[in-house]
């Protein structure tokens, strides 16, 4: 049975592409058949990050209007075998997603895949609603800070009320995922805790991504975390993430301070 | 424990609990208000009906604000009168 997932937040800047390609890359590791769908017309970047910027024929939109069939949108991953990557337009208007193109290609994609990640855009407007319309699944991309707790508790809202599942009386099953967390920064109690978030979201927790420099090199050489740096600490929690979302359970790794003697000392006298 | 004690010796407040009281009010109040229709906007429009009327007004001379508090909140309509509307009143009648 496919499932489709939309990746959301809300805010912008808190890593939903990071996360889309990352979740997308590690459940095709597992040896799912994985999609990953840019929802941001006019300002892509999932082809970025997946490597894929210069393979672009097709779009999303091509698809929705008729133009292009799915199979000549779709671009293969190179690195893995069951990982494929549906682009957004860079130059059509996001009105161009109409609710009936956009079921009509999501129940394709179902029919292909075992999972179909819908990388939404940041905001509340027409690409992020078309993103979570027909999720089955959503993950709530968060950032340990005031803003982005708020625009997640508003999506939430959204997805519980706006959603195809949501309007036949159904759930759409959500999960928070908590990125850029910075151990020392929540040691020093600069920074809302995972408890907090949650608390405030009453929403069950999918995993937490520590703030690292993988994450940058990643997007920088085009390659998703868990291929880039594979035993690096968010590529692994990327990793029990994609275990969680498939029904196992994987203890929650929060991720600690690791400072060195010498670090110790030089934040000491720098302080 | 070992967070509180290095606060102390450092003499530093945590500004994490602060935000997580922030929110609680915050997000108490706008699912309260989700699906709502907007009380603010709904108000000013019928204040400004009924003062117009009375008084040819300059919309852009009204001013609206808000301050929502933990008890009670306070809304403050503030309307510019030109001071000739009493004379247009009696020219009208």
């Amino acid at each position: 049975m496919a499932k489709v997932l939309v990746v959301t937040s809300g805010k912008g800047g808190v890593g939903k592409t990071t996360t889309t390609a990352a979740l997308g890359a590690a459940l095709a590791q597992r040896g799912d058949k994985v999609v990953v769908v840019d929802f941001d017309v006019g300002l892509r970047n999932l082809d970025l990050v997946m490597g894929a910027e210069r393979r672009v024929v097709f779009d999303l939109i091509n698809v929705v209007q008729g133009v292009a069939k799915l199979p000549q949108a779709l671009i293969k991953d190179k690195r893995l075998e069951n990982l494929w990557l549906l682009p957004a337009s860079q130059t059509r208007d996001k009105d161009a997603l109409t609710e009936e193109g956009v079921g009509k290609v999501i129940a394709d994609l179902r029919s292909r895949f075992d999972w179909v990640i819908c990388d939404s855009p940041a905001g509340i407007e027409r690409g992020a609603s078309m993103a979570m319309r027909f999720a089955d699944e959503a993950v709530i991309v968060t950032n340990p800070e005031v803003s982005s707790v708020r625009d997640s508790d508003r999506i939430i809202g959204m997805l519980d009320s706006k959603t195809v599942r949501a309007e036949k009386g159904e759930r759409v099953e959500k999960h928070i995922l908590i990125t850029r967390y910075d151990a020392s920064r929540a040691a020093r109690g600069e920074m809302l805790t995972i408890d907090d978030i949650l608390e405030i979201l009453a929403t069950p927790l999918l995993g937490i991504i520590p703030e690292s420099q993988d994450v940058l090199k990643a997007s920088n050489v085009g390659t998703p975390v868990t291929l880039s740096n594979a035993d690096g600490a968010p590529a692994r929690a990327y990793m029990d993430a994609a275990k969680r979302l498939c029904g196992e359970n994987v203890t929650m790794h929060v991720p600690a301070e690791r400072r060195g003697f010498m670090d110790r000392l030089l934040r000491r006298r720098a302080a | 424990m070992s967070m509180g004690l290095l606060r102390l010796l450092r003499g530093k407040k945590a500004s994490a609990p602060v935000a997580r009281e922030r929110l609680q009010i915050l997000l108490a109040h706008e699912r309260g208000m989700r699906g709502q229709p907007d009380l603010l906007g709904v108000l000013r429009e019928e204040i400004l009906a009924v003062v117009s009327k009375h008084v040819t007004l300059d919309p852009t001379k009204v001013i609206v604000r808000l301050e929502r508090g933990d008890e009670v909140s306070t809304l403050e309509v503030d309307i510019e009168v030109p001071n000739d509307f009493e004379r247009k009143k009696v020219a009208v009648a």
